[in-house]
This record gives structure tokens, C-alpha cells and sequence, in this order.
């Protein structure tokens, strides 16, 4: 690829952003079909962000979409409303109340005065940042998806919330029941035999839950760890099983454990636990640390400690988030070879080549990300576990 | 071009994190060698530093991902 072409492109970009009026005229002439070069950003972004369909194995499953707008009130209904095919990228045929399905994803439309109700959609069209949804030939800007993650993969606080049950929620959700069911069962067994050996699931979790005790909870934790052992578990477990039900191919393909939206929730829960429960020792090196000149303090030490109570949460944030969605990138990329090799499903001899080049690559990467899922959730854990235990420290 | 920039920056960033994981990596199988009955706890606080070292990395990371986005 020659840069002066990609150059080309860019600046192609930028002229057409400077006149928009005269682009967006001519942006649903060849819309109503996806551009046939395949795009491995986009597509990788597309299947690693959190989406208002559920996907298993090749078909789209329709979820239930809260949508609340200042201006509208609330609009609850389910995502079949918008006509998307059973199988494919989830693009809505049809708009409802002023939103549209764009990839699986709710987006609404610019136009206030946008009619309520149906409307046949002709298809999507995407210049630079900004959508259109084409309809009876006419393109309508679209905002970005409503995101509460800074809209690192586009989108960002919009004019509307989106509190849908979301393909990440139910993933969530069904996590969440799996692993209550599991360890009710799990309990109830070594209340029934006490004194017995585990058996079945019981032992393979046994291994599991005393090496978080043992070596996170005890030695961090001091004394007050049976305090915080809950908390410690269900972060290590909940983490652990999102992680790898996030690798389980064709069945949900969703990336709970890398969405910053989730991983902010937990690293909050982490720094609430720490905080309320910091003695006075723990404030008193945090504000005026003992032993050390007071202009020193003033200058240094109160400042950088200070701004550490957030980085602190913030780094766990971010280290989850970053080890899952890099490793699903990567995953993605190595698909995307057979498709680049195969130019963009032209050529079956090259698309072999792909396949053979990417299989083992992304079983490899895979058997990585296995790896990943343990220590991403043990190093959150053991973190979460050395602040709560260094904010929780008796004087020495 | 900020893009570009960024993109060193991404790279100069891993290849701190590659020092420093790896230093780390070398001391403490150094550390096994010397005293094999250590093993556990060399291990978990392996993991614990070479978290923290890839924190930095990663804030580094994001924050040259964002960069071309947001400018």
C-alpha cells in the first residue's frame, strides 16, 4: 500500500467533510449494500463492541431495547421491531420512533422532526465519523451509539440513553446465574457431607477458591481478611468466568470483561472497599507522611499519593479492559487474513492460504488468551486485595 | 500524522514494558534457581510486578490509541 495513495484518501476526507451538504447527497447512491472490500478495523471493532442483537453461531436474536430520550420519554419495545435479518451484521430494515438498527446497534436519527412510528429503511451508509441511514433515498445523519465508555469505539453521551438489556448484559446476567446456581450447589454439598471428601464440581473448585485464600486473601489481608474474602471471590470468580465465556466462539461472542464500562464498574467497587475502610494510618500516609520533610510533603509526597487513590483504580480499570480486548483484536486480525488473502472472498486459493496461515496462529492466540483469562482475573484480585490490605494495616 | 506519532509512542511504550517484564522475568527465575522451595511466593509476586509494570505500559497504550481519535 503506498502511502501517497493513503494520503489521497485522507485528504479526500477532509474535502469531503468541508462540504457536507454536497457529500451526503450522493452518500445512498451506493448504499443499501456493504462496500465490498473487507475492512479488518471495522469488522474487528464490530465484533468486539457490545451490540443491541445477540448472536449465536451465525443468527441475530432480538433483545430488549430501554431507550430514554430527554425529549421523547421512554421508549421500550424489542429489537425485532427494526426488521433486522436473521443473519448477517444486524442492519434494521425498518426505523422505530426515530431510532434505527445500524450493525446492531440502536442509533437515532438527527432530524427531530423525524416522523415517529415505521419506516422502511434502504440501507446504511458510512463516511468517515458519521452514519446515514438511506431512506426512500435520502440520507438522514445518524448519531453515534449512546456509550458510557468515552466512546472509545465511537459514540459517547448523545441525546438519547441507551439502558438496554444489551448482548453484554444477558451475557452478564447469565454469567451471573450460572455461578450462584454453582457455588448454592457447591455449598450445599459440603454442608451435606461434612468431613467427606469433594466430589465432583466441589473439587474442582476447591483447588480454585483456597488458592485465592490462601495466597491473596491471608497474606494481603493480615487479620481482616475473612472480612473481605467475599468480596475478593466473587471479583475473582465473576471475573474469571466472563473471561472465558468471552472466548467462547459462535455462542454470545460477547466481550464483557473488555467493555471499559464493566471493568470501570469493578474497579469502582475496588476503590469504594478501599477507601471506606482506610484507617487513620492509611489517610495519614496518603495527606502528611511520616518521617519526611514537611516541604518535601507539601510539594511531592501529598500530591503524587493523593492522585495515586485514583490512578490506582484507574490502572486496574484499564489492565483488564486493554489484556481482553487486545488479545480478542488480535484473534480477530488473524481471522481477517483469510479474508485479506482471499481479496475480500474472490479468490478461493488465496482464502486457503489465509485459512492455513490463520488457523494455527489464532489457535495459538486462543491458547494465550486462555492464559490471559486466569491471570487477568487473579492479578485484578491480588490488587484489589494488596490496596484494600495496605489501606486496612495496623500501625508497626 | 498524529497517528503515526502516536503509533511510536504505542511502540515505545511496549518496548518499556518489554524491559521491564522481562527484567523482572530473568530475576525471578534467577531467584527459583537460587531457592527452588520459594517457588509460590516468587511467583505470585512475579505476577503482581509485572502487572504493575504493564499498567504504566497500558495507560500509555490507550492514551496513544485515543489521541488520533479525539484530535
Amino acid at each position: 500500500m503506498s502511502s501517497s495513495a493513503q494520503q489521497e484518501h485522507v485528504d479526500d476526507e477532509d474535502h469531503n467533510a468541508q462540504h457536507e451538504s454536497v457529500a451526503h447527497d450522493d452518500v445512498c447512491g451506493h448504499a443499501g449494500h456493504h462496500s465490498e472490500t473487507f475492512e479488518p478495523a471495522p469488522t474487528a471493532f464490530h465484533h468486539i463492541s457490545d451490540l443491541n442483537v445477540y448472536n449465536i453461531g451465525p443468527w441475530n436474536f432480538a433483545l430488549p431495547c430501554i431507550l430514554y430520550a430527554p425529549d421523547r420519554g421512554w421508549d421500550i419495545f424489542m429489537s425485532s421491531k427494526f426488521g433486522f435479518d436473521r443473519r448477517g451484521h444486524g442492519d434494521g430494515h425498518k426505523t422505530y420512533n426515530g431510532y434505527v438498527l445500524d450493525g446492531g446497534v440502536v442509533k437515532r436519527i438527527v432530524d427531530d422532526h423525524f416522523p415517529m412510528g415505521v419506516q422502511e429503511v434502504g440501507g446504511f451508509a458510512h463516511e468517515g465519523d458519521l452514519s446515514f441511514a438511506c431512506i426512500d433515498g435520502t440520507p438522514h445523519e445518524l448519531e453515534a451509539k449512546s456509550t458510557m465508555d468515552g466512546g472509545l469505539f465511537g459514540g459517547g453521551v448523545t441525546s438519547f440513553y441507551d439502558f438496554s438489556l444489551t448482548k453484554n448484559v444477558i451475557s452478564m446476567l447469565l454469567v451471573g446465574v450460572f455461578l450462584l446456581w454453582m457455588f448454592i450447589g457447591i455449598a450445599r454439598a459440603y454442608r451435606a457431607r461434612q468431613g467427606m471428601a469433594p466430589r465432583g464440581v466441589q473439587s474442582f473448585m476447591e483447588p480454585m477458591f483456597l488458592f485465592i485464600q490462601d495466597e491473596v486473601a491471608k497474606p494481603f489481608l493480615g487479620k481482616h481478611w475473612e472480612r473481605f474474602q467475599p468480596f475478593l471471590m466473587a471479583l475473582f470468580f465473576f471475573i474469571l468466568a466472563l473471561n472465558l465465556f468471552g472466548q467462547v466462539p459462535f455462542f454470545g461472542g460477547s466481550n464483557v470483561t473488555g467493555n471499559l464500562a464493566v471493568t470501570m464498574a469493578l474497579a469502582l467497587f475496588a476503590f469504594v472497599i478501599t477507601n471506606i475502610n482506610g484507617n487513620k494510618h492509611y489517610w495519614e500516609h496518603v495527606f502528611w507522611m511520616p518521617g519526611v520533610p514537611a516541604a518535601v510533603k507539601a510539594v511531592i509526597i501529598t500530591p503524587v499519593e493523593f492522585l495515586g487513590l485514583f490512578i490506582k483504580p484507574f490502572t486496574l480499570m484499564l489492565r483488564l479492559f486493554a489484556n481482553i480486548t487486545a488479545g480478542h483484536i488480535v484473534v480477530l486480525s488473524f481471522v481477517g487474513l483469510i479474508f485479506i488473502f482471499g481479496n475480500s472472498g474472490q479468490s478461493i486459493g488465496g482464502a486457503s492460504l489465509g485459512a492455513v496461515v490463520s488457523v494455527p496462529l489464532t489457535m495459538f492466540m486462543m491458547a494465550i488468551e486462555l492464559l490471559v483469562a486466569f491471570i487477568q482475573a487473579f492479578v485484578f484480585t491480588i490488587l484489589t486485595a494488596s490496596y484494600i490490605g495496605a489501606a486496612t494495616e495496623e500501625h508497626h | 500524522m498524529i497517528g503515526s506519532i502516536a503509533a511510536i509512542g504505542m511502540g515505545l511504550a511496549v518496548i518499556g514494558a518489554g524491559i521491564g517484564i522481562g527484567q523482572i522475568g530473568a530475576k525471578a527465575m534467577e531467584a527459583i534457581a537460587r531457592q527452588p522451595e520459594a517457588v509460590g511466593d516468587i511467583r505470585a509476586n512475579m505476577i503482581l510486578m509485572a502487572a504493575l509494570v504493564e499498567g504504566a505500559a497500558l495507560i500509555a497504550i490507550i492514551v496513544s490509541y485515543i489521541l488520533p481519535i479525539s484530535a
